[in-house]
């Protein structure tokens, strides 16, 4: 069941932290917590600090249906263990460095076979039309480990639809924001920046598929994708790309950054999947971070129902 | 003499010693067990590295005495190294001997790494004046030759199991080239000895690595 809720404020009006924490304690120590619904405050618009503590709460629905009832990752195991190349190759180095990235103001190019006219769009004008719900992923990382994480966002397809794209648009290609001198790990060429990810247009069109700006009731932190990223939770991690700046749909299979650098290792698809290792490590099971005891990984990082049918006929062994 | 080795003692142990304390803490991140098994395979490569260096520093200073830090040196190196594997097995793997086969069977910077960790233990293990005395100075030194290999072979692990960053394990391997580079250099000017029959008591004395 999804509880509609129609957001009228745009989404750079949200409450500073510091004005709700109380209230939120408040109702996190009543019985608010199963309204699901944190309504939000109409004062300041204003952030003040800019740094990766400047989240500010969102409105959104909890969408059920689409949630797994897994014992979700703690914020800090979220915001700290993180793979960001764009600021350093350490797991802690994104918590470290990611402040350091400015994501307001922020636009988003969306371009290529669609009708809407390409144009660089505010940030505000991409996220506007959308009620945001929070939906609680498995996500399943290429190296093994796996977290469950409580997005906030919208699919990917509202917005998709919103440019109308033609039938020539069989892709969708992503690009991360380019930014050397705030993003310490570009200038280095550890990969080829900017990243870019793709995903076939059925794929894209799936429900599952998620825009994310939030975790955990907040606006994302920068170590996290800052100010929207993609959430594909069928999908190895680096397939959801984070910190978008550019959206194009194409007729041609688009390039993944990984794909590039290591074509046997990281194929384009990279769905999860148990039976096919990657060539230097296995990928039979995970340590879901929190736990000490590896647990087997599932077919399409157990969404093998919803998405099964897209790869029908192909072989993953291949097709990896 | 005694107080020296005491502190070499502590300075080698610290390591581990900050680990525990950093898991106790809870410092060790989301993923603790990472974490342990990339620092206790960090330190089993640099102290193998301080071990190889013993014999070349002696040559360059003349500072004859520091022979007698190398076993413990060599025997902290296998240390890390087991927790290193024990980590692995135990904290990784949980004893699940299948998969930790298949590892070892298919995926090669498993293999090699283990390889390593093998190779040194039959070192640990003659590492004793007893033992020294038993296989008599010549063979002993063959059977130590295997640390060069050993050494290799851990570089070769780290350096096929990272994903981009080839940074760290390349300086891994500069480090040993230059180490193990000592050692030829030194045999190409000066050419071996004639064997010369000795009774196996000299032979000790004269050992070299």
């Amino acid at each position: 069941m999804l509880i509609t809720h129609k957001r009228d404020i745009p989404f750079s009006e949200v409450t500073p932290r510091h004005l709700y924490v109380n209230r939120r304690e408040f109702l996190m120590t009543g019985s608010a917590v199963t309204l699901g619904v944190f309504a939000g405050h109409l004062a300041g618009g204003d952030v003040n600090g800019t740094g990766a503590e400047a989240r500010n709460e969102l409105l959104f629905t909890r969408n059920a249906a689409f949630s797994t009832d897994e014992k979700v990752n703690s914020l800090d195991d979220v915001t700290s263990y993180n793979n960001f190349y764009e600021f350093g190759l350490g797991k802690g180095d994104p918590a470290r460095y990611a402040h350091e990235m400015t994501v307001r103001p922020w636009t988003v190019r969306v371009e290529g076979e669609m009708r809407a006219p390409a144009a660089e769009y505010a940030l505000d004008d991409i996220l506007k039309p959308h009620a945001l719900e929070e939906r609680i992923y498995r996500l399943r990382c290429v190296e093994a480990w796996s977290m469950v994480v409580p997005w906030i966002g919208f699919p990917l397809r509202d917005l998709i639809k919103r440019f109308e794209p033609t039938s020539n648009a069989r892709w969708v290609r992503f690009t991360t924001l380019y930014r050397p001198n705030e993003l310490r790990g570009q200038r280095r060429t550890t990969l080829r920046w900017p990243y870019v990810e793709g995903l076939r247009m059925d794929e894209a069109l799936h429900p599952l598929t998620l825009i994310a700006v939030g975790l955990y009731g907040e606006t994302l932190p920068n170590q996290n994708g800052a100010p929207l990223r993609l959430v594909v939770p069928w999908k190895y991690g680096f397939k959801s790309i984070k910190s978008i700046v550019k959206i194009e749909f194409v007729k041609t299979q688009p390039k993944p950054t990984w794909n590039l650098s290591a074509p046997r290792e990281y194929g384009f698809y990279a769905n999860v999947n148990p039976q096919v290792d990657h060539p230097r490590w296995s990928q039979a099971s995970e340590r879901r971070i929190g736990r000490f005891f590896r647990q087997k990984t599932r077919m399409f990082n157990g969404y093998a129902d919803e998405v099964g049918h897209l790869y029908a006929g192909m072989d993953l062994t291949r097709q990896f | 003499m005694g107080y020296s080795k005491a502190l070499l003692w502590i300075v080698c142990l610290s390591p581990a010693g900050w680990l525990v304390w950093e898991a106790v803490a809870g410092g060790l991140g989301a993923n603790p067990i990472e974490a342990i098994t990339h620092a206790t395979g960090d330190w089993a490569l640099r102290l193998l590295f301080v071990t190889l260096a013993v014999t070349p520093l002696r040559r360059v200073t003349g500072w004859n005495p520091i022979i007698r830090y190398r076993r413990m040196l060599g025997l902290f190196a296998f240390f890390y190294a087991s927790l290193h594997f024990l980590s692995y097995v135990v904290l990784d793997h949980f004893f699940a001997f299948g998969s930790i086969l298949e590892d070892i069977t298919t995926r090669r910077y498993v293999t090699v790494g283990f390889a390593g960790f093998v190779l040194l233990i039959p070192l640990a293990m003659t590492s004793t004046r007893g033992m020294i005395r038993r296989l008599g100075g010549r063979r002993w030194q063959a059977l130590h030759r295997l640390v060069y290999v050993s050494a290799i072979a851990g570089v070769v692990h780290y350096l096929w199991l990272v994903k981009v960053d080839v940074r760290p394990p390349v300086i891994y391997a500069l480090i040993l080239s230059l180490l193990l580079g000592a050692r030829l250099w030194r045999g190409h000017r000066q050419p071996a000895r004639k064997p010369v029959k000795r009774i196996p008591s000299l032979r000790l004395k004269g050992a070299r690595t």
